[in-house]
């Protein structure tokens, strides 16, 4: 298996190391306990809670992304990258397009059904 | 190594794989996104309905954190975990990497099983998915991401007695990394679960 392991030497980075593993899973660790930590014991202003909240799951889901998935921007990882762009980008229409227009028939809607019951 | 990839007997597949595997990883990358999208309208569902409570129980009265944060580590600790395998499958030690694998598996057995015992304790409360529009969707959304664990951890049996059995050939490695992709995917979809979910349904 030499050839196994030439392959390895040569995209060491890709599959990460320990280092890489124990930085990723500590930061996921403390990103967890923040977020929970927000809720539960109040670290921060009750208007506050929900952009935290957002920035810490947007936080740890690149960590996961970078440390664990090891995503990167490097050339021979481009594919993955434009197909996930891809499919974040459906995934805004999909998210905010719903909320977006669910929300307006909302509006729309429960007036004119509080008169008419 | 040339265009033997598309046969389907086994024989074949087994002696290019060298060249083939980073295709078959963009592709089941590819299937991952796809798995994204069907999370991502459940999301969006769930969102929709999420005041939707019908005079049922609402988040406040049904979700317990400290009972999520414990299934949140656990999910955690078996991503952990099953990347320790990963890097003893790229240093092509069999007996730590099944090792890692035996203890990653546990972890995710655990995590099913205190979803499983979340969802029967909430059904036995009168709120299950038949309850309102909001407990649906959770049911739904919840639910789907723990059939992908269950499907996941049935895929990392196989895996094991695989590896067992045929030690680390590059097919063995090829569908340990593709395994290893969807293992740290549900772990994104979880932290999407515990934080639009749980989090922000107690506030």
């Amino acid at each position: 298996m030499s050839n196994a392991h030439e392959q390895h030497a040569a995209s060491g980075g890709q599959h990460g190391s320990l280092k890489s593993y124990m930085v990723g899973f500590g930061l996921s660790i403390a990103l967890t306990l923040l977020s929970f930590g927000c809720v539960m014991a109040g670290l921060v202003p009750h208007h506050l809670i929900m952009p935290a909240l957002m920035v810490f799951c947007i936080a740890q889901v690149l960590v996961q992304l970078g440390f664990f998935l090891h995503m990167g921007i490097a050339p021979e990882q481009r594919e993955n990258l434009m197909v996930m762009v891809c499919a974040l980008i459906f995934i805004g229409i999909v998210v905010v397009g719903s909320l977006w227009v669910l929300h307006n028939m909302n509006a729309y809607m429960m007036p004119g059904m509080s008169h008419g019951g | 190594m040339n265009s033997s990839v598309i046969t389907a007997d086994g024989i074949a597949v087994h002696e290019e794989h060298h060249d083939d595997s980073s295709k078959t990883l963009l592709g089941f990358w590819i299937y991952l996104m796809s798995d994204c999208l069907i999370f991502s309208a459940l999301f969006a569902t769930f969102a929709v309905l999420s005041h939707a409570y019908a005079g049922g129980p609402t988040g406040k009265d049904i979700f317990d954190l400290k009972y999520v944060l414990g299934e949140t580590m656990l999910l955690l600790v078996s991503s952990f975990t099953f990347g320790m395998a990963m890097l003893n499958m790229h240093a092509d030690k069999r007996n730590k990497l099944l090792g890692w694998m035996v203890i990653t598996f546990l972890f995710g057995a655990a995590f099913v099983g205190m979803e499983i015992h979340e969802f029967v304790g909430l059904i036995h409360e009168g709120a299950g998915p038949d309850r309102s529009a909001f407990l649906s969707a959770y049911f739904f959304l919840v639910g789907t991401h723990g059939l992908h664990v269950t499907c996941g951890l049935i895929w990392m049996g196989v895996m094991m007695h695989m590896v067992h059995r045929y030690g680390l050939d590059g097919i063995v490695k090829r569908r340990l990394s593709c395994l290893s992709l969807f293992w740290h995917f549900l772990d994104v979809i979880w932290i999407c679960v515990f934080t639009f979910v749980y989090l922000h349904g107690v506030l």
